[in-house]
């Protein structure tokens, strides 16, 4: 069974002639140990589609099972404690806290599930070090770039071991070396055994991902199959067909 | 793309024999761009016929053995082709775009699902060059380049296809006026 599991979740939001419906009917698994892309066009649900994985919202019908265990059964502390210690969430503005520096901004969740500070900064510390940010520990979010806001905000998703990594548009308007730079972490934080879904209507953001999801509409409507061997770019690949 | 070219570019460095040669430009763009022994030394022979290069015995056939030097005109004529934009005014024959019109016309085919299926392959291939970006990039310079390159054409060709498929939906998908292929052709020629 993969780590995230939605299960024909829909989302309604409104009523009667207002009713928008955000997402229809989405089944869709994430490994541990693997990117997913969801990609699609502004509009097309996947921001709903992340804030229901990550427990920040509910769906109106379906289910959501993250390890082995669905949303739906757990208890409101069940799922407080879920979103401090396994989900990692980078929000599509990034959402550092302006009165923190980058360190603080990163042990923060480790902090609110009772760690120690001190450990907790540690942690923290260690963390900003693996991004290549240790010079930016005690820089305030307006005295970082844009890309180094976005790191940051990755290392606090990714601190104390969490093993859903859920992002929204994390390289938005970043350009390419840092949207690089910021992709090549989560990647790393996957091939340690973390299982990342990333949203995006970046097709160069979305090539990193061992699996593209499309959806139009609310609706999942294909997705890449697993590349094959990188010889076959050298010799000419086959144009697919269609798949249903 | 020009062999001639590049080969003079190699040879700006300092004099090379005709192997060296080909060994550099496999080692520098052979992934991309397989050239064979042949097609190496024959230009090498043109370009030596043109005075763009010399070499001790000019009778002789170009191959491996063969010692060549870039002349002042081969010089000359390197630096204007570096710096002179390659002709670019008109759009290239695209075939992915020509699908998309035609689909357009073809009655029972969703021109979305069209879109779809090619840009599923296109992403499939992005998949595939960040991936072996990440791999080789690092130990190859060179490949870094063609990959940014195949990367970001690859990626406006996605983009296109969003915008078009956002075009199509916005416009309802009803067949282009006749008048389109006249009216792109007397705008850019009006153009130049
Ligand atoms: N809180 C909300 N109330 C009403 N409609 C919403 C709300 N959030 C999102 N929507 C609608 O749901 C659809 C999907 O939105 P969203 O998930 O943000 O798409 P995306 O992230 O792909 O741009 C849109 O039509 C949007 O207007
Ligand atoms: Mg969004």
């Amino acid at each position: 069974m993969s780590f995230l599991e939605l299960r024909r979740v829909s989302k309604c939001y409104g009523t009667g002639a207002a009713e928008v419906h955000a997402l229809v009917d989405v089944d869709l698994g994430v490994e541990r140990g693997s990117l997913v892309a969801v990609m699609g066009p502004s509009g097309s649900g996947k921001s709903t589609l992340l804030t229901i994985a990550g427990s920040l919202e509910e769906p109106t019908s379906g289910e959501v099972v993250v390890d082995g265990r669905s949303l739906s059964a757990m208890s409101r502390n069940d799922k407080a404690r879920l979103r401090r210690r396994t989900v990692g969430y980078v929000f599509q503005d990034y959402n550092l806290l302006g009165g923190l520096t980058a360190a603080e901004n990163v042990s923060l969740p480790l902090e609110l599930d009772g760690i120690p500070a001190k450990k907790a900064h540690r942690v923290g510390m260690a963390a900003l070090e693996e991004l290549g940010l240790a010079d930016r520990a005690a820089h305030y979010p307006d005295q970082l770039s844009g890309g180094e806001r976005q790191r940051v905000a990755i290392a606090r998703a990714i601190v104390g071991e969490r093993s859903l990594l859920l992002a929204d548009e994390p390289s938005g308007a970043l350009d390419s070396v840092n949207g690089d730079a910021v992709m090549r972490m989560v990647l790393a934080a996957c091939r340690r055994g973390v299982a990342a879904m990333v949203v995006t209507h970046d097709a160069r953001l979305a090539s990193w991902a061992d699996r593209v999801v499309f959806i139009r509409d609310g609706r999942i409507m294909d997705q890449t199959v697993p590349p094959p061997t990188p010889e076959s770019l050298l010799t000419g690949v086959p144009a697919s067909g269609p798949r249903p | 793309m020009s062999v001639r070219h590049a080969l003079l570019a190699f040879l700006s460095e300092g004099p090379k024999y005709g192997l060296q040669l080909r060994q550099e430009f496999e080692e520098s763009t052979g992934e991309i761009w397989p050239l064979n022994a042949g097609q190496v030394y024959s230009t090498l022979q043109r370009l030596e016929r043109d005075d763009l290069i010399e070499s001790d015995d000019r009778g002789e056939e170009a191959g491996p053995q063969k010692m060549f030097r870039i002349t002042e005109a081969g010089r000359s004529e390197l630096d204007v082709w570096l710096s002179t934009p390659p002709d670019m005014t008109e759009p290239p024959r695209d075939e992915l775009v020509i699908k998309v019109l035609s689909a357009l016309r073809v009655p029972g085919i969703s021109v979305h699902d069209v879109i779809q299926v090619h840009r599923r392959y296109v992403v499939e291939l992005m998949q595939q060059w960040t991936r072996l970006k990440e791999d080789e990039g690092d130990l190859d310079l060179t490949f870094a380049l063609v990959a940014d390159a195949e990367l970001l054409r690859l990626d406006s060709i996605a983009r296109w296809l969003d915008t078009a498929d956002g075009r199509l939906r916005r416009a309802g998908t009803e067949a282009p006026s006749e008048r389109t292929g006249p009216r792109i052709r007397r705008r850019l020629v009006a153009r130049r």
